[in-house]
């Protein structure tokens, strides 16, 4: 009992010390300043007309949309050209380098480093589209299809 | 007098097996990175040195449970103080042979994928929940073991124990036996084989490890004790190399096995020499020279003996596994194949330093386990008898 | 009211083992249940759905005509290579998807030529042995690995008979879009799935043809009327291995 009582003030200071310390360094890295290393999201305006269903519900759903639908595509062949990986690849690539990945400023990048959330698609996927023009025809960011599940 | 083990050795020894333990991840890392292409291994020789290290550790995790069986399903008296550290050096193992195996996966990222989904017909699939079950329940059946209220329970548990390790060890034997492309593979007496050798393979990592345990407590076993545990290894390396001498013999006898054999018993270079001098002369029978020869049979015998045993393994797991790759498959029997992809051709493979390592780090893995243990917790064998102790003598 | 120390040790003790008991019991159920519910099977078999997607009662097939095919050519080969992004190179560690084999006959001398790719076998052991099902049988009888599942333990490279996959050991960039593979998983012969579900054929047999050589067909095999299927019943061919009893989607004429 004696022993506790001696090494309490030592123990409470240490305490302090580190809830001080932990406070100060998660709020200078929450904030991200001008010298800030955190790479914040940028998103660079897409080519086509409109995403395949609204930015808040692809924000919220587009890693379902990519998990389920590629079990989809992978097993059973079934190819939506509304979940298709190298269809947002076409429009979203980065005009300065051409890929989704490439850069922490490209689309899928930004957003993924950001949140702290490691992109493993790319390890197999091309993050470039193949070289071409224009969108086809019925591609669906040409024509956008409401109310996409 | 040898010192007694004290805390400065039990550092020590935990920092040489740390020490493994990070060099084998960091070897791990650096494959992860790279890829395989750092390794030795092809497009031929997908499996190399790092399973010959994992099996190794897997089968005899497996066997050295033998000792608590032996004690508490079969009632024999000397093998029940062994019961504890047979189940820690089960443990210990397992985790080490499983970490190299799993750290040799070509995306080791994906465990959570292996653990959540399972296809009924694979043996791998199987393994992920034999080898949990198995920690699971050896931690019982240890358990039952140290809390005095349940030792009555350890015979139930140890049964238990002993049926899980029996279909798990025919798992690790049916890997191989159900790759029905494979001459060397493919082939029933793989499952009771591997049985065998997880038996002799067991007892001699116990024996090691105990002949360590009691040099260090500055304590000696009792003659009668390890005469009989010397006897049993010798009946299990005998045992093991009748099943080895079947399969051997059984594929000379098909005709159309008769390459393959050629190949790991005459032609193909390192095969033959670990096959016959690694696992025959030095894993076989000198082993069993030292345990037998009434001159030459004695305490430190057995202990070289056990060693023996575990480097034969080593030798006929190399020739198992990496010869039975190396030879090439045969896809146009009565043919010459040539090709860009090695068809008809044999395979060179030789074991890179990141492999040795991986290998090397799950045995750290496993010492360090071992150590802990034997620290933490009461894992020395007591024997009811009085055994000479320290101070009395050097021993011989 | 007022127990020994004896009856309220036992009490307490008899409440706490129950309580264990019962948490060790929920536990267990807790982590069984998910595990029940996660098991998924493996093999791929479309619910019979007329819908988009891999149809049933298509089995793809190939048939190489050994006769026609020259010591020497590797148009099948390159053209493999450049569809699928796969470097070419013929290093041990190198990726093969199809690759082109010299025979000679040990009795007859005589010689043949002919490639060798994934023989999409209708009972595949790749399949048997994938612990996460990754390895899998289309409905269409396409063999694939789904590298979203492959965890790269090689045993699929052990079970085939023929040697027909490649693990990738290095770091890849600049995949073919349709071709996504990369570091770590194992990969081989698609049969150009992605061709074919746009009613194409495999790069192979195209440049076969293109060529000039027609030494590759491809085509429907339970469709009595397509091209295969009529020569296959016209003329003498056979499977890899056939004593293997995998029934291999890839037949060859001309040899035996």
């Amino acid at each position: 009992m004696k022993t506790l009582r001696r090494r309490d003030p030592a123990r409470r200071a240490l305490a302090w010390l580190l809830l001080v310390g932990a406070a100060c360094g998660g709020a200078a890295v929450a904030q991200p300043t001008a010298a800030s290393r955190v790479p914040v999201p940028v998103i660079e305006k897409a080519r086509g007309e409109a995403c395949v269903a609204e930015p808040a519900f692809m924000r919220l759903n587009h890693m379902d949309l990519l998990k389920h639908r590629r079990d989809e595509t992978v097993h059973r062949g079934v190819r939506d050209p509304r979940s298709s990986l190298k269809g947002c690849i076409e429009c979203h690539a980065s005009s300065a380098t051409g890929s989704v990945a490439a850069a922490p400023t490209d689309f899928c990048a930004s957003c993924h480093s950001y949140a702290a959330v490691k992109l493993d698609c790319f390890e197999c996927h091309a993050s470039k589209p193949k070289a071409s023009a224009a969108l086809p025809a019925g591609h669906p960011a040409v024509t956008r299809v409401a109310g996409t599940k | 007098m040898r010192a007694r083990f004290g805390p400065a050795h039990y550092y020590g020894l935990l920092a040489l097996g740390g020490a493994l333990v990070l060099i084998g991840l960091g070897s791990a890392h650096f494959m992860e990175m790279h890829g395989h292409i750092v390794t030795g291994m092809n497009n031929q020789v997908v499996w190399g040195l790092p399973h010959v290290f994992a099996i190794f550790m897997i089968v005899a995790a497996s066997g050295v449970l033998n000792v608590a069986s032996i004690g508490s399903v079969f009632g024999q008296p000397i093998y029940k103080p062994r019961a504890p550290l047979s189940g820690l050096l089960c443990l210990a193992m397992l985790a080490g042979g499983l970490m190299v195996l799993m750290l040799d996966l070509g995306r080791p990222e994906r465990l959570i994928v292996a653990a959540t989904h399972y296809n009924p017909t694979s043996v791998f699939a199987w393994n992920v929940l034999l080898y949990s079950g198995m920690f699971a329940i050896v931690a019982l059946y240890l358990w039952t073991m140290f809390e005095r209220a349940l030792n009555k329970h350890a015979k139930s548990a140890g049964l238990l124990a002993l049926a899980w390790r029996f279909v798990l060890t025919t798992g690790t034997g049916s890997i191989f036996g159900f790759l029905v492309a494979r001459q060397a593979y493919a082939s029933a007496v793989l499952a009771p084989l591997f049985i065998v050798l997880s038996f002799a393979w067991g007892l001699a990592v116990f024996l090691v490890v105990q002949s360590a345990m009691y040099a260090w407590n500055a304590q000696v076993l009792d003659a009668a004790v390890q005469r009989r545990m010397a006897r049993l290894l010798g009946v299990f390396v005998v045992a093991a190399f009748y099943l080895v001498v079947v399969y051997h013999l059984t594929n000379l006898y098909f005709e159309r096995q008769a390459a393959f054999e050629a190949f790991i018993l005459r032609d193909g270079g390192i095969f033959p020499l670990l096959l016959w001098g690694g696992y025959g002369l030095v894993g076989t029978a000198l082993p069993l020279l030292l345990l037998f020869h009434p001159r030459l049979a004695g305490p430190r015998a057995t202990q070289a003996a056990a060693l023996l045993v575990v480097l034969g393994a080593f030798a006929w797991l190399y020739v198992f596994i990496i010869g039975g790759q190396a030879f090439p498959l045969e896809i146009f029997p009565g043919y010459i194949a040539s090709s860009s992809f090695g068809d008809g051709a044999v395979v060179h493979y030789a074991p890179r330093w990141p492999e040795w390592l991986l290998g090397l780090g799950g045995v750290g893995l496993a010492f360090v386990l071992t150590t802990v243990g034997v620290r933490v917790l009461d894992f020395m064998p007591q024997d009811d008898f009085t055994a000479p102790k320290a101070g009395a003598k050097a021993a011989s | 009211m007022k127990p020994t120390a004896d009856t309220g040790a036992k009490q307490g003790l008899s409440g706490r083992r129950a309580f264990l008991g019962l948490a060790a019991a929920g536990a267990g159920g807790l982590l069984l249940a998910p595990g029940v519910h996660l098991m998924e099977v493996a093999q791929a078999a479309a619910p019979g759905t007329a819908a988009p997607g891999a149809n049933p009662k298509v089995r793809w097939g190939l048939l190489i005509d050994t006769t026609k095919c020259a010591s020497g050519c590797t148009d099948c080969v390159q053209a493999c290579n450049t569809e699928n992004g796969l470097s070419g190179g013929t290093r041990p560690t190198d990726a093969q998807w199809i690759r082109k084999v010299e025979l000679k006959s040990i009795k007859t001398g005589r010689s043949a030529s002919l490639p060798v790719m994934c023989q999409h076998c209708a009972e595949p052991p790749c399949v048997d042995v994938c612990p996460t099902g990754a390895s899998f049988k289309r409905a269409d009888g396409i063999v694939l690995v789904d590298r979203h599942s492959c965890i790269g333990c090689r045993y699929c490279v052990m079970a085939c008979p023929y040697q027909a996959r490649s693990f990738v050991h290095e770091p890849l960039a600049d995949q073919k879009p349709e071709v996504p593979r990369g570091k770590g998983c194992v990969e081989g012969c698609t049969l150009c799935v992605h061709r074919i579900d746009k009613g194409g054929a495999p790069a192979c047999v195209e440049a076969c043809e293109r060529a000039g050589h027609h030494a590759m067909l491809f085509g429907d095999l339970n469709d009595p009327n397509s091209a295969i299927a009529k020569r296959v019943r016209e003329v003498a061919t056979m499977q890899l291995r056939a004593d293997l009893r995998l029934d291999p989607g890839v037949r060859y004429q001309g040899l035996t």
